[in-house]
């Protein structure tokens, strides 16, 4: 079995009376694509605010790289080396593109308590920022405001700004919300370059790009996974179909 | 040249050149009149640190004017007398206030952080009403002006001009440096979006938190300068109308702009002196031009001039 | 410390209390629907007192006056909301700031242009005697009469906002604006009512309290932030939350300056007691507001969901 870069053990969170994520246990192994999938208000993103740290849980155990990160904050997190992605984008609308990039390429580099050396003499950190852009497809748009980008490019920067953290593991949440067939075609061939490399858990509902990249598939239904498998167990599966794929499947 | 650093050298060159041609002029009142405006510009410059570039909105900045104030003035009447121990101890004093403030009140959001930071502001006024023996609510008068030394008497007007107008131009030209070095740019991206500055690794509440303390280390040197121009503190420098007036130097004179504390203060100021020439009711005229920049020139006076190149 | 002077400053701070909810009903509605900072509050408490000091003198009538005063004053708040403060709905909280500071400077100067920097409001003549409660505790009846309007303020208040169809909108208007107007409540002409009527409450606390407190240009500025420290703790858009905490911040202020002094004197020496004593009754409400955060970081009863 390859080894796990993530381990999620029975993780739960409830808001009042409201069960959202019940007993939730899923691995993400090196290198590869896992895909988490389900119905809206699943509880999906609630289970990534959890990874990233935004939200503690309320029970269960997230390791990483062998180490419990389940009560680490956020930022430190991204510095471990897991970053995640918004499923509403979430970017720095009056900087440009290329300066987006850099502040997460600022963020591994050093110390940002220094007030006196200009930031724009640092080269190398914007050189990294541009190589960033490169492999997301923004490399012609640095220039840009990222405020005015078109919906696709901006999400594409979405997965950028994880990306230039330097993560190895990337918690990608709906990359293709509101993209079109040809934006979509794009973000799917830029995350298959990135899978190897790098480790992904990928929130989506684009059902095609799931079976395209997807080495796993985990199905989330009310807070709780009823299959988890591969691409084509899933497919196949009697009570996924019923939940969530429906009749017209893929 | 740039065009911006042709004007820079233009005001400062004014500036410079103005106690020189305002003696001859028979203008030596203006002379105190401009230091009293640069030293509300510098706190209104440490202001906009904390509030345009670094999007807090602190209703209770007048602790650390106050406090810089209270320490500077207290220390004279004790006898400390030279400014290169009075200053610094008063900046320090600021400097713990707002680590302290800063800490407590940086834990919460909205309007609920304005609230705290008003709080803060308010108990420091009533400690300081309370503290009979420097003065109470009457406040408290200086015997004179600090001493410099090296052969600088502060209490000429034109020499304490200079040295105000020397420490105004160097912080100016600190912020300058810092919105340009690698901390100016995370703090104006956690204003911008903070949740995202937390997901990509920025521990942002430690960024936030040494915005808001440089801001209140400054607010105490002009605190500190404040005692030494006026000769006299007293509670009112802590009270919440003061942090709301520092606020309004800094929206009026253009919010996170380089200039944005100067020029409100500049404008505030001067306006209260041309309208107080002419009727006792000056506060009428000010709160009118003021109502007027709110809705016709949103983005302040620093907005105005940008637009206009 | 006696029973008697328990009883006495408890109703001292009853009476502080009331007088401050009157204020922080408005406020907590104008922030709870509209999101929006109003440092004018206290300007419409302080023209409610001017114009009540005012009509006494025309009429002769402490009550008519203040009734007439709070007519004034609900039409005075009404025309500044849909002049100027309509147009701050959309903006930032500094601009409102800004904006409604500089109401205070104009409105502070045209009272002071118009009738002076103070006026003289006395208490009705036929209320300016005690009245004797209990054995040994004589209460000045106009106190008593200041508890009886707040209470009576407080539970006409309590009905319209829970019986009546407009005090249901406000109450959706308060809790989810942009729900509100989706299901198509007129929320514009629905604040503008609110507007008045928060209006109408300052002048009867201005009227009421103006012979206990003065009437004078400024009167604004100190007790608003006692009306914003009760609506953060009460929970900003709650009427039940402004009531609880201005109780709260009454009796707490009104006792912590009876007896704080006192109660330090019996370890420190007098004048130390008195200072150290004045000055912590004075920040005793912050720490109160500061405790309740800590323990209910949104206040009491928020209205938001």
């Amino acid at each position: 079995m390859a080894d796990a870069v993530l381990s999620i053990d029975g993780l739960a969170k409830r808001f009042g009376g409201v069960v959202a994520v019940d007993d939730v246990s899923l691995e993400v192994e090196r290198g590869a694509i896992h895909a988490l999938i389900g119905p809206n208000g699943a509880g999906k993103t609630t289970i990534i605010h959890q990874l990233s740290g935004a939200l503690a849980p309320d029970a269960g155990r997230i390791v990483f790289e062998g180490r419990d990160v389940t009560r680490i904050p956020a930022h430190e997190r991204v510095a471990l080396g897991l970053a995640r992605s918004f499923q509403i984008t979430s970017i720095f609308g009056s900087f440009s593109v290329l300066d987006n990039a850099a502040l997460a390429v600022q963020a591994r580099s050093g110390s940002s308590l220094s007030f006196w050396r200009p930031l724009a003499a640092e080269s190398a950190l914007f050189a990294a920022a541009r190589a960033v852009l490169e492999r997301v497809g923004l490399g012609a748009r640095a220039d840009v405001s990222a405020g005015a980008l078109a919906h696709g490019e901006q999400r594409q920067l979405e997965v950028g700004l994880a990306l230039a953290t330097g993560a190895r593991l990337l918690l990608l949440d709906e990359p293709m919300a509101g993209m079109g067939p040809e934006e979509s075609e794009r973000m799917i061939a830029l995350i298959g370059k990135l899978k190897g490399a790098l480790s992904l858990l990928l929130v989506e509902h684009d059902m095609d790009a799931v079976f395209r990249l997807a080495d796993r598939v985990s199905v989330l239904v009310n807070g709780r996974v009823i299959a988890s498998g591969s691409p084509a167990e899933i497919r196949a599966n009697d009570e996924v179909r019923r939940a969530y794929l429906g009749e017209e499947l893929v | 040249m740039t065009r911006r650093s042709a004007a820079t050298v233009a005001i400062l060159a004014a500036a410079i050149a103005f106690p020189l041609a305002a003696q001859p002029l028979g203008w030596e009142f203006y002379i105190g009149l401009a230091s009293r405006v640069m030293i509300y510009a510098l706190a209104a410059t440490s202001l906009n640190l904390v509030l345009g570039y670094g999007g807090m909105l602190s209703f209770g900045h007048a602790a650390f004017v106050g406090a810089g104030a209270y320490t500077a003035g207290i220390l004279l009447t004790e006898g400390i007398a030279s400014v290169w121990i009075g200053w610094p101890i008063a900046v320090a004093a600021a400097t713990v206030a707002a680590i302290v403030i800063g800490a407590i009140s940086l834990r919460t959001r909205g309007v609920y952080f304005i609230m705290i930071t008003l709080a803060f502001a308010q108990m420091m006024y009533y400690v300081a009403i309370g503290m009979k023996a420097y003065g109470g609510e009457e406040g408290l008068r200086l015997a004179s002006r600090p001493q410099a030394g090296l052969g600088l008497d502060l209490k000429d007007d034109v020499t304490f001009y200079y040295l105000v107008l020397a420490i105004l131009a160097a912080a100016l030209y600190g912020l300058h440096r810092l919105a340009r070095a690698r901390f100016g740019r995370v703090i104006a991206a956690i204003r911008e979006n903070e949740t995202r500055m937390e997901a990509i690794g920025f521990p942002t509440y430690r960024y936030k938190l040494v915005c808001f303390v440089i801001g209140g280390a400054v607010a105490g040197l002009a605190g500190a300068l404040l005692a030494a121009n006026n000769s006299y503190v007293n509670p009112n420098l802590f009270y919440w109308t003061q942090s709301g007036t520092l606020m309004i130097m800094v929206i009026l004179g253009g919010v996170g702009r380089l200039w944005g504390g100067v020029l409100g203060a500049a404008a505030l100021l001067l306006a209260e002196e041309l309208f107080s020439a002419y009727t006792i009711h000056w506060q009428l005229g000010v709160g009118a031009i003021l109502l007027a920049v709110v809705l016709f020139a949103p983005k302040g006076l620093a907005g105005l001039a940008a637009r206009h190149g | 410390m006696s029973g008697i002077l328990l009883l006495e400053q408890s109703l001292n701070g009853l009476q502080f209390g009331l007088m401050l909810f009157l204020l922080a009903a408005g406020l907590t509605l104008v922030f709870g629907i509209m999101d929006m900072i109003n440092l004018a509050h206290g300007s419409l408490y302080m023209i409610g007192a001017f114009l009540a000091a005012k009509f006494v003198e025309l009429t002769g009538s402490f009550w008519l006056a203040v009734l007439l005063a709070m007519a004034g004053t609900a039409i005075v708040g009404m025309a500044l909301e849909m002049s100027v403060l309509r147009r701050l709905y959309a903006r930032d909280h500094l601009a409102q700031v800004l904006a409604t500071f500089a109401i205070i400077l104009i409105a502070n100067e045209l009272v002071r242009i118009v009738w002076g920097p103070q006026v003289p409001l006395g208490t009705p003549a036929a209320l300016s005697g005690p009245v004797r409660l209990l054995p040994g505790l004589e209460y000045s009846s106009y106190r008593l009469v200041i508890i009886a309007v707040g209470l009576a303020v407080a539970v006409a208040l309590y009905l319209a906002v829970t019986r009546t169809k407009t005090g249901m909108l406000v109450r959706a208007g308060a809790s989810n604006r942009e729900m509100a107007v989706a299901m198509g409540v007129d929320i514009r002409r629905l604040f503008t009512l609110v507007f008045g009527v928060g209006a109408a409450l300052c002048a009867i606390a201005g009227a009421m309290l103006g012979p206990i407190l003065a009437v004078q240009v400024g009167m604004g500025e100190d007790i608003l932030i006692l009306a914003f420290v009760v609506i953060v703790i009460g929970g900003i858009g709650s009427i039940r939350g402004a009531l609880v905490g201005a109780l709260l911040v009454g009796v707490v202020d009104t006792m912590g300056r009876a007896f704080l002094p006192g109660l330090l004197r019996e370890f420190l020496s007098p004048p130390v007691a008195s200072a150290l004593g004045g000055a912590l009754a004075s920040i005793l409400i912050y720490l109160l507001m500061a405790a309740i955060l800590a323990w209910k970081p949104q206040g009491l009863f928020p209205a938001r969901g």
